[in-house]
């Protein structure tokens, strides 16, 4: 394997880099250390979270519009029973938790749930297995879980705090949306500390979503990077490295089911909060 | 983990993705499963038309059965009423035809025994005449006493 002639630091820190890449005097180029990574400042790009999340959108949304464009509404079977229950799941999470009507909501927290859980399920994926596929074609780094990727949640919970921003003015007018976020709770009076009250409220908002399901995947990913290495110091048939080993087979499938819970629980929480943001977005409250 | 224009590409790919899903896999997931709930909730109901209609079917063939039983009784009776009134018009009819034949009987056994009478008074009168001229022992002159004669056929 590659950690071979390694010290535990760098494997950890080999396994935490993505593959950022930019273009630097017209040149194409990626980083090989974290260092290099950081230079390239922001008009850099993580292929790898880009990449994987492209493609497990697009199976994911490949899998339902095939299910939707031969939908009956006769007796279903195989793929169109599964995709109708989850569809029939979301659909009465965001009856239970929206209490506006909106064509937007109930498709926008299906893609977050099924996107968030093929990303975090990526996680299920040996770590040292796509390097061993990544590394012959030259690529050093390759990071496949893109919720890992701080850019990859902030960027979605981008997403979801512009949709926030947008609800909220548009039902309650931007003369409203400034009145709520400057004449509560403490009247015109108390105006700044209002706006700091809600400010942080309303900011809090995207930082959550993006850093509750960030730093979730990231300590899990953590944990079974520090699981591979218990069979990563094998020397031998020797008591130890055979226990080593032994334990990190049990530890990780430990992990690993557990880690079933986390990625769904995970992508159901980014789910059903952005609902609630986007509900509180709906509503007019005094 | 650098923060860096990633963020922007995955906050497109977000946009774009939650649009598709939009515009092409929810609307006609739900049409279909709205659809289905329709279908069954017209199922129930139609059911549950069938099992009343079914009731109503029921009740209403008792009672057509209970009616044509009282009309099969009545058509019953009926028939023995006019099975007696014709055996009573037979019966009569045969007195009335038993008593003309008896009648045409006695007329005619009547006209015999006249008849009878006729021949006889006839015959009375020839074996007198013959008696009465073996008494007087000659002969009587028929013409001259015809008129005796038929006075005493008449007696007889």
């Amino acid at each position: 394997m590659s950690t071979e002639g390694l010290t535990t630091s760098a494997y950890i820190k080999h396994h935490l880099q993505n593959l950022t890449c930019s273009i630097q005097d017209g040149q194409f180029h990626c980083a090989h250390t974290p260092e290099e990574a950081k230079a390239m400042g922001f008009w850099a790009v993580n292929i790898d979270t880009l990449l994987v999340s492209l493609v497990l959108g697009v199976v994911f949304l490949y899998i339902f519009s095939r299910v939707a464009k031969s939908i009956s509404a006769g007796a279903p079977t195989g793929m169109q029973n599964f995709v109708e229950w989850i569809v029939e799941f979301i659909d009465n999470s965001v009856r239970g938790s929206f209490t506006g009507r909106s064509a937007l909501v109930a498709p926008l927290a299906l893609t977050i749930f099924a996107w968030i859980f093929l990303m975090n399920l990526m996680d299920l994926v040996p770590i040292d297995y796509i390097a061993m596929i990544t590394q012959p074609m030259g690529i050093g780094h390759f990071k496949l879980v893109p919720t890992t990727d701080p850019n990859a949640t902030i960027g979605m919970a981008i997403g979801v705090f512009l949709l926030v921003l947008f609800y909220s003015i548009k039902v309650k007018g931007l003369g409203g949306f400034v009145g709520e976020l400057t004449l509560q709770p403490f009247g015109k009076f108390g105006l700044p500390v209002n706006l700091f009250l809600e400010g942080v409220n309303l900011i809090a908002k995207p930082v959550s979503l993006a850093l509750r399901l960030f730093g979730n995947m990231y300590a899990g990913e953590m944990i079974f990077i520090l699981i591979a290495l218990m069979g990563a110091s094998w020397v031998g048939f020797t008591f130890s490295s055979t226990m080593l080993f032994g334990s990190q087979i049990i530890l990780s499938l430990g992990w690993a089911i557990f880690h079933i819970l986390i990625v769904t629980l995970q992508a159901f929480i980014f789910m059903t909060l952005t609902i609630v943001y986007l509900d509180m977005a709906h509503q007019e409250h005094h | 983990m650098n923060i860096n224009a990633t963020l922007i590409g995955q906050t497109i790919m977000f946009a774009l993705f939650v649009w598709f899903c939009m515009k092409f896999v929810w609307p006609p997931i739900m049409a279909a499963l709205d659809a289905r709930n329709k279908r069954i909730a017209d199922g129930l109901a139609a059911a549950e038309r069938g099992k009343n209609e079914l009731a109503l079917a029921a009740k209403h063939s008792t009672e057509l059965l209970r009616e044509a039983k009282e009309k099969v009784s009545e058509v019953i009776a009926q028939g023995d009423k006019r099975a007696s009134e014709i055996v009573e018009e037979a019966k009569v009819q045969a007195r009335i035809e038993s008593e003309r034949i008896v009648t045409a009987a006695k007329a005619e056994v009547e006209q015999e025994v006249f008849r009878a009478k006729e021949h006889l008074r006839t015959q009375v009168t020839a074996v007198a005449m013959a008696g009465a001229a073996k008494i007087l022992d000659r002969e009587i002159d028929a013409k001259a006493h015809n008129d005796l004669l038929d006075k005493l056929v008449a007696e007889i």
